[in-house]
């Protein structure tokens, strides 16, 4: 049996309209580029972000911080919560669902939300297999540590990546490690003649035509943001500059001392992040950030769920 | 032949991609000095209240807006087209527009990403307009009944104005079905361009090309 989508089966009085292509699902993801997505646990803080300039909301039940720092499963999030989400904001509202947990992605179609998040920082339900995301209408995005991580995603059917970082750190480290290295790989494999492309395959453990594919055209086939890690402005201008198309953004506004501040100048800073003058102009006087944690001192990575 | 592409956020490289593919030369404008000498402005897709959120904060709204009322050449996709529009229906309350299109838009007209399609239009109106301009040497093309078009959590044109000519339209199969709601979904009004949906996504260069014969041979005013 094909796990399939069973959420949703509207009837259609347009025979003609083609819904849940890659088109579309890809298309969404491009008219987030160059904006941030913020995590939200409740419609307050939906729309504290939506007034910030978020382009979308990840809702979920406790910030990565807390999660990290209370243990236990993490599920996906109650409906009702991701209901008065919906109905606080205008903007797109994604959700997470626990890698390969392929009926709580079904529930969050059902729901109606815009993307879904299949996520290292929920308890993974499943220890071999990723979500067959092609089964689905809703588009997903998936993290990654490496381009080999990355492909494995995209040919599951992801429209979008994001680079893994290390959620809830308020800790840039990681998720620059991360985007060095799917962005340093696809410089390397495109100087890569074509019986090279073949090891490159081996190597990623990843299906030889979205090799050929990146060899060709220098980037992913689907846009690459950046998550796990950024607390301040310069956080997101550093990883905008590395390469990545857009930011999410965790722990990082709500467990900061000014939220709306904070996630304002965290847009700013992501749309002018070329602009060190804008960058400095936003950073000025925004209290404190989150505390942050330093990865030697983890007793656990989230970053290395997920196969 | 100079066009800005608006580039706070959203779908600017593509636009970027299919402006150099029939010929013009791009400028990306993320501040007010960006908008000097150009010859036209793409306005793209993205989140229209992020858009004007940030063309606000950026010293942009006012200069823009001006210059495209005084009738600098101007082509909005999806966000883009509500940022032209002359009223938002489901917008947040302060959110501004620049009133240059006598268009009234509903935001995510069709409903959440579930209701976002592709589907081929039927292209004689545009074909029509593109008739209309001659035609650069180096952009011969072949005729083509069908527009394709990618509509992403689209806006719905509810009302239009009398200087408003409908380009493109989506067949109507059920007015009061988000899954079936049909209407305007390409319209220009004197130098101003729109579609509800996003070319830039497509091969399909045609309205890129016609955007660029009107900001050749801008009309003597705007609106």
């Amino acid at each position: 049996m094909t796990p399939g989508s069973m959420g949703f089966m509207a009837f259609q009085p347009d025979p003609a309209r083609a819904t849940g292509t890659f088109t579309v699902k890809r298309g969404l993801a491009d008219m987030l580029r160059g904006g941030v997505i913020m995590d939200v646990v409740d419609a307050e803080q939906a729309k504290i972000a939506e007034d910030a300039g978020a382009v979308s909301v990840m809702a979920l039940e406790r910030v990565p911080a807390d999660i990290r720092r209370e243990g236990g499963v993490a599920r996906m999030s109650d409906p009702a919560l991701i209901e008065g989400i919906q109905q606080a904001v205008t903007i797109p509202v994604m959700a997470k669902a626990r890698i390969g947990h392929f009926a709580e992605a079904q529930v969050l179609e059902a729901l109606g939300v815009d993307y879904i998040d299949e996520s290292e920082v929920l308890t993974p339900a499943d220890e071999a297999h990723h979500i067959d995301k092609w089964a689905f209408t809703v588009p997903f995005v998936c993290g990654a540590t490496n381009l080999g991580e990355a492909l494995r995603r995209i040919s599951e059917g992801a429209a979008m990546i994001r680079s893994k970082g290390e959620a809830g750190t308020g800790n840039i480290v990681e998720a620059v490690r991360h985007l060095r290295s799917i962005l340093g790989d696809i410089r390397k494999v495109t100087q890569a003649d074509s019986a090279e492309l073949y090891a490159w395959a081996k190597q990623l453990a990843a299906p030889i035509e979205l090799v050929r594919e990146i060899a060709e055209t220098g980037r992913l086939p689907v846009p690459l943001f950046c998550a796990g890690g950024i607390a301040t402005p310069a956080d997101t201008s550093l990883v905008m500059q590395l390469g990545a198309e857009a930011v999410f953004v965790g722990s990082a506004i709500f467990k900061s001392d000014d939220p709306a501040r904070r996630a304002r100048a965290i847009v700013e800073a992501t749309t002018h992040f070329a602009d060190a003058d804008h960058v400095a102009k936003v950073s000025r006087g925004l209290g404190a950030a989150m505390r942050g944690e330093e990865l030697t001192e983890l007793s656990e990575r989230l970053a290395d769920r997920g196969w | 032949m100079r066009i800005g592409v608006l580039a706070l956020q959203g779908g600017v490289r593509e636009h970027r991609a299919a402006l150099e593919a029939v010929g013009a030369a791009v400028t990306e404008v993320r501040r007010p000095e960006d908008l000097g000498g150009l010859d036209g402005i793409v306005l793209p897709g993205g989140e229209s209240t992020t858009l004007s959120m940030l063309l606000e904060s950026s010293g942009l709204f006012e200069p823009l807006s001006v210059a495209v009322r005084a009738g600098l050449p101007a082509f909005g996709t999806c966000a883009g087209m509500i940022l032209l529009a002359d009223e938002v229906e489901d917008g947040r309350p302060d959110q501004r527009s620049f009133g240059a299109l006598q268009v009234v838009v509903r935001r995510n007209g069709y409903g959440r990403q579930r209701y976002s399609f592709e589907r081929d239009l039927d292209a004689k109106g545009l074909e029509a307009a593109l008739h209309e301009v001659p035609e650069a040497p180096e952009a011969a093309r072949p005729e083509m009944a069908t527009l394709p078009a990618v509509f992403i959590r689209a806006p719905v044109v509810v009302g239009t104005g009398p200087e408003i000519e409908v380009l493109v339209a989506l067949p109507d199969h059920a007015s009061d079905d988000p899954a079936g709601v049909g209407g305007p979904v390409a319209v220009r009004q004197g130098n101003v361009l729109a579609t509800t949906f996003h070319p830039e996504l497509t091969g399909d260069r045609r309205l890129h090309r016609l955007f660029v014969s009107m900001a050749s041979t801008r009309a003597p005013s705007g609106r």
